[in-house]
This record gives C-alpha cells, structure tokens and sequence, in this order.
C-alpha cells in the first residue's frame, strides 16, 4: 500500500498529560434521553477543557438496528473509505451504510470524512471462523485500524455510538446532531490536554465494542500500570491514562471476572488502615486484591465514567483528588464533575450527593444484562492491537484479511 | 631483606600538647596500634583507620591521615596494584578482604533521577496524608476469585487468594549476616530493630541462636551449603526460608569461619564443634541444577509448614534467566546480591572483579519475569550497596519489591568500612567474637540506632512518593517512566529501561 | 487556546451582559446563562456604583462569585448553585447561597461572611485566614485545609451535616466546627479520616465523638468544657440564627475539642546535615 495517508493511529513514546471534565446520565428504567441533555451537561463544564477534544457516547441510539453492530467509522479520504468498505463486503452484511448526519459548526474544522455502518458478520464466514460474533467483529476493527491507512473505527458496538472530535464537547455534539439521538445511558467529555495531537480519534470517549470510558483526571502510577498490563499482552501504545484504565477494566472484569465492585475495590483500593478494621472474610478479600492487583492500582488523581449496553459506572480515585458529583430523580442516575452540570439537566433531582473516594457509583439499566462484552474471548494483544491500531501494538498480532 | 615493601596506609596524627595520657586510645584498639610509654604510642602499619581511638579520645586529639607517600606517577600502575603485588609476593596468598567492591566502577545508581509532580497532577503531602510503605514477600496468584458470601459481598473462593507472604511496613529487610562473621550483640540488635519496623532480619547461614528466639516471627532463617544450624526447630522458627546460592561479593565461592570464631555460643549455634573451622562449599552439594532447587525448595516447604521461601543469589551475568528459573521452581521470592555488597571475608580478586551491578540486574530480571507473565509468582529483594533512600527508591521504581541493607545497617551500629572484618578483631565490637570487644554494642542501642536509620529512610521514601504524586509503594514499584538516566549510555538505558533525561 | 463558540451552539453560558434591576442601594441579576465574567464584571461595577444588596438569581455553576471582593456592608445572595471558587480571596462582604456550593469555597479569604443553605464540596476554605462559613449541610473532603489565623483576622467555620476525610487538615489557626445534624448520610460516620491530620494550630469542635483511628496523629482529643463552650455558643447562636436553627437543640449532645499537640509537630522529624 502506497499512501501518505496517516495511519490515524498515534503512538506516543511519552506519557500525555492532561485534566478533564466529564458527565454520565443513565435511565435504569431504560427510558430514553435526548442527547441534548449530555450536551449541555458538557457545556456548562466548558472551562474544564481547552477545545482540543471532546466527545459523546449514547446507548440505545439506534432502536431500528439493536442487533446489528454499528460502526462509526473516521476516514482520512475517499480511497480509505473504498478499502474499509471493501472489507466490509467481504466480511459483513451491510443492512445500511449512511454518512453521519452532521451539520456545520463554526470552529469544527479539519473533520475527517464521517460514516456509520449497520452490519453483521456473513453468516457462513462467521462459522467458518469459529469465532464468537464479539470476537469477529472485534478482529474486523484490529484489522481495520491496523492495516487501512486513514481509517479509524471509532465505535462498533451494537446500539450504541461514540461521537467525538477535536472542539468543544458542546461544539462536537452540535455538529453531530446529538439532539436527534435519543438513548437510555450518554457519557460526554471535555479534554484539555497539554500536548496538542488534533487527531478526531484521539479525542474520549475511548471505546472497544459497546464499552466506552471518559476519564478526568491524571494517572500517577501509569508507569507500572502499563507495564503491569504489557505482562498479560497489552500494549499502551497511545500514552493516556484511559487507555490504561480501558484494559484495566477488560483485564479485571472479563478476564480474570471479578465483579464490578471489586474491580473498582482492586482499581482504587482503600487504604491497609481501613483493610485492617475490616471484618475478616472481607480483609482476605481485600488484602488479596491488593496485593496481586497492585501494580495495576490507578494511583493519583482520577474520575472515570464507563459506560456500555446496559448501564455505567463511575469511579473516583482513593483520596479524592478529582471532582465527582452524583445525583438521582426517580430512575435516573447522573454523575459529573460540577454540580452545575447535573442541575442543568435535571432542574430538580431527589438527591445531590458526592460518591465516596474509590467507592464506584453504579446505574444498571433494567432487563438488560451486564457485564458486557457479551461473548469475547480474544487475547489482549489483540484488544490493544484492535483499539489502537497502531504499529507496536500490532506487531505481534496476525492480522488475516 | 626488608620485612615489606609495603608502607602503611595511615599516618596516626596525636597532638600531645591536648592529650589527657589517659590511655583510652589504647584500650578502645582492636588492632593493637598503640603502646603505652607515658603516652600513647602509634604503630601506623598496623591502623586501619576506623576511627574507634578517634571516636573515644576525650580530648579529640587524634587524627588519622593518609600516607603521603608519593609513588611514581603510573596510572596503570596504582600503588594499590604494586601493593597486592609485593603483599602476593611476600606471601603466596589469596588476598583477603572485607565489606563491599571498593573500586570505582560506575554507579549507576548515581546516574539514575526520580520524577515529581508539577501541574497536571498534584503531589501528595507525605506528613498529613497517608503513604504506605506496606509491602508483602512471597508469591502472589495472578487473579483473585471470588464468590458471593450470601450477604451482598463476596468472599474468597477455595483455595484464591494470597497465602503465605511476609508482612513489611517498609521495603527494608536486614541483610543475611551470620553469627559467627558478627557478634551475638550484632544479631540481637538487628532482631529487636526489625520486631520494632515490623520487618525482617535474616541469619545468614550461622544458625539462631537462642536470645533470638523472642524475636523469631521477624527473622528469616538461611539454609545455605554448611546447613549450620540448620534442624526442624530452626526451619519452624524462621518467618521464612531462604535457601542461600550465592553472595554479591564472592559469587561462586563458599565460606569459611576460621576455628578461632567457632567459640561456645556460635558452636552451639551453629551445632559443631568448639574451635573447629565452619565451612561453607561453594555449591549446595544437593543442588546441582535447577531441579534440584526445586526439589530443595519443597523440602523446605515441606518441614516447615509451608512457610515462603526465598533463594538468593549473587547478580551475576545471566541473572535474568536464573532468576526466572528459581520462580518456576516455586521460590516465593528471588533475593538479588549485586557485587557492590559486604562481606565478612572475602578473596579481593573475587570481590573486585565478579559479578554485575544490582541496577541492571533488577532491571533485567524484573523485565525478564514480566515478558514470562510471572512477576506476581515471586517478589524481589534487591541488595548490594543500598546506601540511601534514593537508592532504595531507585531500586524499587527499577523494579525491586523491597531492599536489604547490610553495610548500611553495620554502618548504623558504628562500622567505618576500614574492610578488616576478616580479622576478627573489629574494634567497634560488629565482626569480632571477642568478649571484651562484642560488649562495646549494647543491643538495646544497637536496636535504636538501626530504627532510627530505617524510620527516617522510610520518612524520606515517603517524602519521594510524595513528589511523586502517588501514596502506595506498589505505584512506584516497576514504574520505570519515573526514573530518567543522566550521562548512560544507550544500551545501559535500554538494559535499565529508562529513558534518558529530556525524554 | 480559548475561541469563541460557534453559533447555535447548545451553550452553558452566553458571553453577554446580564439583565440587572436596580432599585436604590439594592440590584438583582438575573444570571440564567450568563458567563461567569460578564456575572462577575456585572458584581464588580453595581459594587462601585454603591449597590449595597446584589441579588443574583438562577446562578448554575459560574465561578468566582465573590471572588476577590473587596468591599464593606455588601450582601450578595445566590439563588441556585455555587460554581467554583465562591469567594476566594474575599475581603468583606456577605454572601449567602440558597443552594448548593461547588468545591473550592472560601479559598484563602481574609474576611467576611459565607452562609450556605445546602451542602458545600470539597476543599471547602483551604488557607482561609479570616471571616466566617456557614455550611448547613454535609461537606466534602479536605474541609478547613490549612485554615490559619494570623494577628486579628481568625477564620471560623461551621459545617451542620458532615464531612469527609481529612476535616480540618494541616490546621494552622482559626476554629472549625462539625455538627453532624443536616445530612443525607445517615448511616455514614460523622466524619472521615485523617480528622486533623497535621494539624498545628486552631481547635475543632466536633458535636458527638470521634474514633482514635479517624484522628491524625498531631491532635489531641478531650471533651470541650465549660470554658470551650463559652467560646464555642456565640458563634453557634450566630450559626443557628443564620441557618435558621435552633440552638438548644445544636447544644443538646455534647462537644469533643481537637487540639494539635504542638504548633510544631516535625521539630523531630528532620536531622540537620
């Protein structure tokens, strides 16, 4: 292949810094919202980011299509655009292939070209895999961001969609026609980092299938967390904390299959002190979190929201260094980093409160099962190689198209 | 004929217009270096210069110099070299010496810097927030599994969990120094210290003596390749084993007490016989390979209740590969010696010349388990000239799970590294067996003065996880991107997986 | 790189000046999506144009409120939530919230008066050297952080729910009050850890008790007696008659004390070289 496309995948050989603002909103009783709601959660925490990044994801979005997985797709050209769509053909059903509707904002400049897809594997290549639906889907976007030059999947799970860019969230969700989208659970995020890459794809939410993480905050311990995850096949090939904090959660929950509690418990451990005053059975538990899972501990400060089909969670570092604010009316759980942001979306919630440090604050939509990630059995290399596409995290990775 | 070409290396300085004449100097020398006629008389070649007579003099009027000798400028030929020559010469023998690798090699250590905190995100205050040091040795699965205890939470399922690990407030041990190579004062002092820091001292391969038996859940038994001392009581005393392959400063060599040593209390310790020389082969006879170890290991475990055991070894060239080999035998830590650490008595040409630094070989090692997925299987103790916090930061953001100090904790007891401990005359009363010597260490002292010393490391450790931004130990362990190199080169950062300052 | 925002775009807050009603000494600003520059620039020049009484309603989330306020006989009233930094530096004035506070109330403020008829966030009057806060509700962590007094000027602050970790951290002066009364957490402690952890100067009062563990290690715990109730009552009378609670009731439970050891507690920790 000879392009000077850019790979739109970006390593960093250094660790990129940056603060945040976030928000998250979650109907358990799986009532939809409209979009609109995360974008002005977003743009009253305007000053929380610098305009370099800012990004939405919504579940439940695309009612006509809840089976198919949906592609967000970013291309730097048309010629990307034919290749993806080539293997597309070879290895989906396409049921609808459309630009994402977009209108034009001032300030929103340099946007790549804009596509979603409906699909499904064929039917007779899936069995011929013998991969799981998850798994085929999850190798077709490896292959995707690894192999296409100037093409990027932004998100490919199924009724959902990750929204992002470089801007303003507000701006970003404005261009995206957010308020045309109606969904039971929307993470936002407002980025201002302190290095300036510009790439659409760099921007939050980070996602893999449905699963999706909006992170504010700084990362201490990225050092060993990187390291600690390069052990079981991971590579952090993008420098940021919420790629980490991404394979953290697939290594916790999916892999080794601690309940979400716990893995939030191994992520921001209390502290001995309080693992010592704790009753016996729990201590065991905890001590042992803690110490096999401490080189994988998010130290230093951090709010994270994950989102995926069928709730979020959000989560505070330790000793609470970032802003977290939770609130709830009737069915809804919403969580962000200033008051003001929940306020103006819900004039008059039953509850204001702040979570606890480390303690994780939990929305389950009802009827709908979790933890997520449905039937995924790939290696982490090929998570990593999947989700960032870049050279070293793919390098080991076979990648057959 | 000459008695020596070899000139003494001190000059003993007295000002007699201060001195009392009380003649403490006299008594306070292990050495002999004085004679008494109305006042104290210097014999300079027999100073080792560790300053006792100076420490004691009442009147501070001793100093000790070096000997301005001028020899022939050669820079190949120092008068250190023409020294072992003529001393080789004289003799026909092994060159013996003490404590740790004196020459000047580089320090690597001195070449690496931490990061801190500016900004983006904050630092973390060390003396109103918490910053825990705690750290667990032994073997750690790689995944916890749980199940639902019927309440909401969870519990531990059968059989998960971590088992069997040693409990340190701070990643500081005491080095394995045997009784016999150091005085009974010496081992009750470094046990009460570790039971006050809640960590560890270690025997070394001279057996436990009695005394120490109050103090024995902080004390880790070694079996080495003399198994002095060595019985069922001995193994279920220890918090935990360590099988001893090798030391930093004499890799690949036993040991040897002289019978001179072996007086009632280490004979009974040691269980043989008074006066007779206590000798360590060089190999463990019953390890002659990898499986081997193993096989040791689970006897060990086996007699013991299954308590963690740890093997240490001397960092030698293919240290990566060993270590991985002792963890899939089933240690439950690998304790790494560089070839900068003390000895009680070693060959200098051994000492000096053999073995790697303890930078690169926890580098390599750690890096070496992680590419294997097997770093959780077993900690790391790293020793071998650990003479600061820095330095113990260093080795933990390297990789270490904790440090051992030897010559540090001998330092805090009053050793000046003059390296005669092979003498067995030590006039600070550290690395001698004579009474009138070994009553200069009170222990109650001694044990103060190495709590002191760990206590305020561990103050400035927290200090560095502070600047650091992170409030755990285990966040600075392995985090290599918080150390930057200065003045190393390439290859040496790639080894150490640092990057170099500005990067 | 700060830009303008494009148009249409769903906005927090719109760049332009807000509406403002005067009547004699006293101004209401009606700050429903107005910036918090234009806000606050609005604060400033009623301020200098004698405004004695500034009302502003349908506040949501502006910054600096208050902030760096330097003026005698102000009263600001907030309708709404509190954005960041309410009142940092303030030399004065009164401000009272009918609502929430964000995080970051009271921030180095040398005097004045902050009544908050909700809950409060975190690091709720970090080096606040002089003036009063009056939290009805619970509050977050790192509450009183290095509060200090200094000459005249003694920071005082009332908190009525309860609060997080590290209350009244590195305390250098001034007195910091925990009452525990108007809080949604019923069955949380009445306080976190780390209760006064550094602390070297100053006294907090807690209404109820507290554990050993909670406490940092340079503080001291007794029962407050007669004479610490003397000093404590007037400032709670004060507190109730703001927060429109009843005294009695406050003082029916008893009070601990929390005083730091030493106004030096590290002379030992460091060695000279």
């Amino acid at each position: 292949m000879t392009t000077e496309r850019p790979r739109y995948a970006e390593e960093a050989s250094y660790k990129i810094h940056g603060g945040c603002g976030l928000m998250g909103i979650c109907d358990e009783s799986g009532k939809l919202m409209s979009g609109e709601d995360a974008i002005l959660a977003m743009a009253v925490q305007h000053d929380r980011g610098n305009g370099l990044g800012g990004g939405f994801a919504g579940y439940g979005i695309y009612p006509e299509f809840p089976d198919h997985f949906a592609f967000h797709m970013m291309y730097h050209d048309i010629q990307a655009k034919e290749e993806v769509e080539a293997l597309f053909d070879q290895y989906f059903l396409v049921d609808l292939a459309e630009p994402m509707p977009t209108r034009p904002v001032k300030g929103i400049t340099d946007a790549p070209l804009l596509w979603r897809y409906f699909l499904n594997p064929y039917p007779s290549k899936l069995e011929e895999s013998e991969l799981s639906a998850e798994d085929y889907v999850v190798k077709a976007v490896m292959n995707i961001n690894s192999s296409v030059d100037g093409a990027f999947v932004a998100s490919s799970g199924k009724n959902m969609g990750v929204f992002k860019g470089v801007g303003y969230p507000e701006e970003i969700g404005h261009y995206f026609r957010l308020e045309e989208y109606e969904g039971n659970t929307w993470t936002g995020h407002n980025r201002f980092p302190t290095n300036t890459p510009g790439w659409w794809g760099g921007a939050h939410p980070f996602a893999l299938l449905d699963w999706t993480i909006v992170h504010n905050g700084e990362i201490s311990s990225y050092g060993i967390n990187s390291r600690y995850l390069e052990q079981f096949g991971y590579k952090c090939t993008l420098g940021t904390d919420t790629e980490v904090a991404a394979y953290l959660f697939d290594l916790l929950l999916r892999r080794h299959k601690l309940p979400m509690e716990l893995a939030c418990k191994a992520l921001a451990s209390p502290l001995w002190d309080e693992i010592d005053r704790m009753p016996e059975a729990e201590q065991a538990v905890m001590r042992s979190l803690r110490s096999v899972y401490g080189p994988g501990m998010l130290n230093g400060p951090f709010a994270i929201v994950l989102g995926f089909n069928g709730g979020m969670v959000a989560l505070n570092d330790r000793i609470k260094l970032r802003p977290l604010v939770a609130a709830r009316k009737g069915s809804i759980l919403m969580v962000a980093s200033e008051e003001s942001a929940i306020r103006a979306v819900i004039a008059e919630p039953d509850s204001v409160w702040m979570p606890k440090a480390g303690e994780p604050t939990i929305a389950r939509v009802k009827g709908m099962d979790w933890p997520i990630h449905g039937d995924l059995h790939l290696d982490p290399s090929e998570i990593s190689c999947a989700v960032t596409g870049t050279e070293r995290s793919c390098d080991t990775v076979e990648v057959t198209a | 004929m000459p008695t020596s070409f070899i000139q003494p290396e001190f000059k003993v300085k007295i000002d007699y217009d201060k001195c009392h004449k009380c003649g403490r100097c006299v008594q306070q020398c292990g050495w002999g270096v004085y004679n008494f006629n109305e006042r104290p008389i210097p014999d300079d070649s027999k100073c080792r210069a560790c300053h006792r007579c100076v420490t004691y003099c009442p009147a501070h009027c001793i100093s000790i110099e070096k000997n301005q000798l001028a020899y022939r400028d050669n820079d190949n030929w120092s008068p250190a070299a023409r020294k072992a020559v003529w001393r080789q010469a004289e003799t026909g023998g092994v060159l013996l010496t003490s404590m740790g690798n004196p020459l000047p090699y580089t320090r690597i250590f001195d070449h690496l810097v931490l990061d801190a905190c500016q900004v983006t995100n904050p630092s973390i205050d060390p003396l109103r927030e918490p910053m825990e040091l705690r750290t667990f040795i032994g073997h750690k699965p790689d995944s916890v599994g749980v199940e639902p205890d019927g309440n909401g939470g969870f519990r531990l399922a059968e059989g998960e969990g971590m088992k069997n690990n040693l409990m340190l407030d701070t990643p500081i041990l005491f080095s394995p120094m045997s009784y016999g190579s150091v005085s009974l004062n010496v081992h009750k002092s470094l046990a009460m210290a570790a039971q006050r820091l809640g960590t560890f001292m270690n025997t070394g391969e001279g057996g436990l003596h009695a005394d120490l038996f109050p103090y024995q859940d902080n004390v880790i038994v070694q079996v080495a390749s003399g198994r002095f001392g060595v019985s069922p009581d001995y193994l279920s005393r220890g918090a935990a084993i360590e099988i001893k392959i090798g030391q930093g400063a004499k890799p690949g060599i036993g040991g040897h007490l002289p019978g001179e040593k072996i007086n009632k209390e280490v004979s009974s310790t040691r269980m043989i016989p008074q006066g007779t020389d206590a000798i360590s082969p060089a190999p463990h006879h019953d390890i002659y390979s990898i499986e081997d170890l193993r096989q040791l290991i689970y006897a060990l475990k086996e007699a013991s209740g299954y308590k963690p055991v740890g093997v240490k070894i001397a960092a030698v060239h293919n240290v990566a590969a060993i270590a991985s080999g002792i963890v899939r035998a089933g240690a439950d830590y690998v304790y790494l010696d560089g070839f900068k650490g003390g000895t009680g008595a070693a060959p200098q040409v051994i000492r000096d010349h053999i073995g790697i630094p303890i930078e690169i070989a926890i580098a390599a090692v750690d890096q070496r388990l992680r590419d294997e997925g097997i770093r959780n299987w077993a900690s790391v103790i790293a020793a071998g000239s650990i003479r600061s916090s820095a330095d113990v930061a260093k080795a933990i953001a390297l990789g270490a799970d904790a440090v051992a100090i030897g010559s540090a904790s001998l330092m805090a007891l009053g050793c000046h590294l003059c390296q005669s401990c092979h003498t067995g005359s030590c006039s600070w009363g550290i690395t001698t067996q004579k009474p009138e010597l070994t009553r200069r260490i009170d222990p109650e002292w001694g044990a103060e003065q190495l709590t002191n010393l760990v206590h305020a490391w561990s103050h400035e450790l927290q200090e560095i996880l502070g600047a650091l931004g992170v409030n755990a130990i285990e966040s600075l362990r392995g985090s290599r991107e918080r150390l930057r190199s200065i003045g190393l080169d390439e290859q040496m950062n790639k080894v150490l997986g640092v990057k170099p300052a500005g990067m | 790189m700060p830009r303008e925002m494009a148009p249409g775009v769903t906005e927090g807050y719109i760049k332009v000046a807000p509406k403002v009603t005067r009547d004699g000494d006293k101004v209401t600003i009606d700050s429903a999506g107005v910036y918090y520059k234009q806000l606050n620039e609005a604060i400033r020049s009623q301020i200098a144009d004698g405004a004695k009484h500034i009302v502003l309603e349908n506040v949501n989330g502006q910054r600096y409120i208050g902030t760096g306020v330097k003026a005698k006989d102000v009263k600001i009233n907030v309708h709404g939530t509190a954005g960041n930094d309410l009142t940092m530096f303030m030399d004065g004035p009164t401000v009272e919230v009918f609502g929430a506070a964000q995080d970051g109330v009271g921030n180095t403020m040398n005097a004045g008066k902050v009544i908050i008829h909700g809950d409060a966030g975190d690091v709720l009057g970090y080096g606040m050297r002089g003036g009063k806060v009056y939290v009805k509700g619970d509050v977050g962590y790192r509450v009183g952080i290095h509060m200090k007094a200094y000459e005249n000027l003694v920071p005082i602050m009332v908190c009525g729910g309860k609060a997080r970790d590290f209350f009244g951290e590195y305390m250098a002066g001034g007195m910091l009050v925990l009452l525990g009364m108007n809080t949604q957490f019923a069955e949380q402690p009445l306080v976190g850890s780390f209760v006064g952890a550094g602390m070297h100067g100053g006294v907090i009062y807690i209404r109820g008790t507290v554990e050993s563990w909670q406490c940092g290690k340079e503080v001291g715990v007794t029962e407050a007696d007669e004479a610490d109730m003397a000093e404590l009552k007037p400032i709670l009378a004060d507190y109730c008659e703001c927060q429109g609670m009843d005294l009695a009731e406050v003082l029916s439970e008893p009070f601990i004390k929390l005083k730091p050891f030493s106004h030096r507690p590290y002379g030992k920790m460091y060695a000279p070289m």
